[in-house]
């Protein structure tokens, strides 16, 4: 089934980040505001999907790192909580994204009775990210073999291809979807099911397991 | 061990994807000439790192090597005049010592100099051999200057003598965003990490953890908490006392081990020890040991006995120990400062806490909920194994190479 031969195959790449101090600084929300404003783009990504390739644990209370510097270090979950709600991957762009964040918090400056100050040891330190992505030699050549490949990519594939395709494809999909659109519309349940897949929730491993069961519960059926 | 040997050993700990991922991004730098240059080849954390690190880069198929720079008494006292000051503590740095800093720093780039010139890339670790970077002018490969030092706060005219060097250099790392400075070139963030292989770390035999109960007369059936720490202010061992007769009022089984190094050469640190006799009184449950600074066996078997182990620091770096103990399936109870933060996850791998109190109320619910307590521990060595162990740190030196060799652009693609 669906051996076109038109579509080239999925070139499995994997990536490694490396985090870089950008010794921009804030130590209350006015100042996070105002840096978030000048930042680049990357430092953005970095904070909201850089956790992925990082020490995080894998059920944090809060999912980028705004929302948990307000949390932890200003207290106001409040707001962290209007924080951790955005879901970045439903941004087109990181700069939408970023306008995003900034009405969140300018709304809260509007409305604050006082200014909260984080202790100078709980400094919001920006960070911005360098990606290197490196090619596997693994080709797949229809979505199928997927099924054996995926529970053994390493979490970077994970995440260069869950993940940072979305930022990649004009579409918008990750690079799973975007690749296996171009066989037509007979995989369309596939494609539903790794769209319900939310890639925001979950640490890396956990999504490798999600898109292997996708996977394997599209081609091999329902485990009795 | 043989390159493959290495490897193994490695993958049998950390996994075959984490192995497979750095075989694939370590085969473009093949050959690469990488130097580490540091102080000390015995003792301390980054001598314990580049034992393994530099044997690992090798097998990997990088050409790394590992140079140690030598001084006198006084190049020593200097460096450590460094690295208190780094840390922040006020402290006099006579000429003299400036002198024989300067000096060693000479003669050593005189013994290595084909070989740092010869190399693609030099990793400088800490300041005992920072100075070599001038005597380099105009070098061609990347020279990177490691800091392992919580350099947030340093004594200014220390930082303000050393920051001359540290501009020269094309690249600095710091573990942590919070411990570095603004420095003219790019700040890399690389997180130390532990090695699961290593004897502090390695798997012991149930035979030789049932010695250490013997050897310091502890109660397997009672439940024992355990801090190993320098006695030094910063890491409170006073306020782990106090938690512990907090928590011992509810649970009088409880044992307290405070094991620390010999305080031989460091007058506040035998003061501490005194205070901590006095506050220790005649408790035969409390237990404080002095061990020698290569008892890493026994600080293993003796986090091996702990049901809990604590890190109780009111200021600290970033605290590797708690990574040590979470790697036994420990949970922490750790002070809410520095490194500690990154590593133990309030309900997850541990508690962060504030005060004494905060950690007798820890003590007494994880050892009232031993489930909770096993569940901890289990999340917090998967957690580990996840991000503090050596293969992640090697996997970031990787990538800083690639970044290195290929200018600072937001995506680099390898061929």
């Amino acid at each position: 089934m669906n051996g076109d031969v038109s579509v080239p195959p999925f070139a499995v790449k994997d990536c490694a980040l490396i985090a870089i101090a950008t010794g921009k600084r804030a130590q209350n929300l006015q100042e996070l505001t105002d840096r978030i404003r000048e930042v680049e783009a990357n430092c953005i990504f970095y904070h909201f999907w850089g956790g992925l390739l990082r020490p995080r644990f894998d059920n944090p209370e809060y999912h980028n790192d705004f929302a948990v510097w307000v949390a932890d270090s200003l207290h106001n979950k409040a707001l962290a909580e209007k924080l951790a709600a955005i879901d970045p991957s439903s941004f087109e762009s990181i700069e939408d994204l970023r306008n995003e964040v900034i009405e969140i918090l300018e709304e809260e400056l509007d409305e604050a009775e006082y200014p909260s100050w984080a202790k100078k040891d709980s400094l919001f330190h920006f960070i911005r990210c360098r990606l290197v992505i490196f090619d596997t030699k693994v080709v797949v050549p229809v979505p199928k073999d997927l099924v054996s490949r995926l529970p053994n990519l390493s979490l970077g594939s994970i995440f260069f291809h869950f993940i940072d395709g979305r930022r990649r494809n004009k579409n918008s999909l990750d690079d799973f979807r975007n690749w296996i659109t171009s066989f037509g519309p007979s995989y369309g349940d596939l494609v539903r099911r790794i769209g319900e897949i939310c890639p925001y929730f979950a640490p890396l491993a956990k999504l490798r397991e999600q898109l292997s069961e996708a996977f394997r519960v599209y081609f091999e059926g329902e485990k009795p | 061990m043989t390159d493959n040997g290495i490897l193994d050993a490695y993958e049998a700990v950390a996994g075959k994807d984490v192995l497979d991922h750095l075989r694939q991004l370590a085969r473009p730098l093949a050959g690469l000439r990488v130097v580490h240059v540091n102080s000390t080849r015995m003792g301390g954390g980054v001598a314990e790192i580049l034992h393994k690190m530099v044997p690992l880069m090798q097998a990997l198929g990088l050409d790394a090597s590992w140079e140690v720079i030598q001084g006198d008494s006084v190049f020593y006292q200097c460096t450590k005049g460094f690295h208190n000051g780094i840390q922040g503590n006020r402290v006099e740095l006579p000429q003299s010592y400036l002198n024989a800093y300067e000096e060693s720093n000479r003669q050593a780039a005189e013994t290595l100099g084909d070989t740092l010139r010869n190399a693609d890339i030099v990793i400088i670790h800490d300041p005992q051999p920072a100075a070599l970077v001038s005597h380099f002018p105009g070098h061609k490969g990347k020279w990177v200057w490691r800091c392992h030092i919580d350099a947030s706060r340093p004594f200014r005219p220390v930082w303000k003598y050393l920051r001359e060097f540290v501009h020269t250099y094309d690249a600095s790392i710091f573990s942590l965003a919070a411990f570095a400075r603004r420095l003219p070139h790019p700040v890399y963030l690389i997180a130390p990490s532990i090695d699961p292989l290593h004897e502090k770390n390695i798997k012991l035999g149930r035979d030789e953890i049932n010695a250490t109960y013997n050897q310091f007369q502890l109660d397997p059936k009672r439940p024992i908490i355990l801090q190993v720490s320098r006695f030094d202010r910063f890491k409170d061992p006073l306020g782990v006392i106090q938690s512990y007769k907090m928590a011992k009022h509810f649970l009088p089984a409880l044992q307290l081990i405070l094991a620390g190094g010999e305080a031989s050469d460091d007058p506040e640190g035998e003061a501490v020890l005194d205070e901590v006799r006095i506050a220790s009184g005649d408790d035969p449950d409390l237990k404080v040991l002095l061990l020698p600074g290569d008892a890493h066996r026994t600080i293993n078997a003796l986090q091996r006995c702990a049901d809990i182990v604590l890190q109780k620091s009111l200021r600290e770096g970033f605290g590797l120990t708690v990574a040590e103990a979470m790697w036994k399936n420990k949970p922490v109870i750790g002070g809410d400062t520095g490194g500690i933060r990154i590593q133990v996850i309030n309900h997850h791998t541990g508690f962060t806490v504030n005060s004494p109190e905060g950690a007798a109320l820890r003590i007494r619910y994880l050892l009232q909920n031993p489930d909770i307590l096993a569940k901890m521990g289990k999340k917090a060595r998967a957690f580990v194994r996840e991000n503090f162990l050596i293969t992640r740190h090697l996997r970031e030196y990787l990538t800083l190479f690639f970044v290195l060799l290929h200018g600072d652009q937001e995506r680099i693609v390898l061929g």
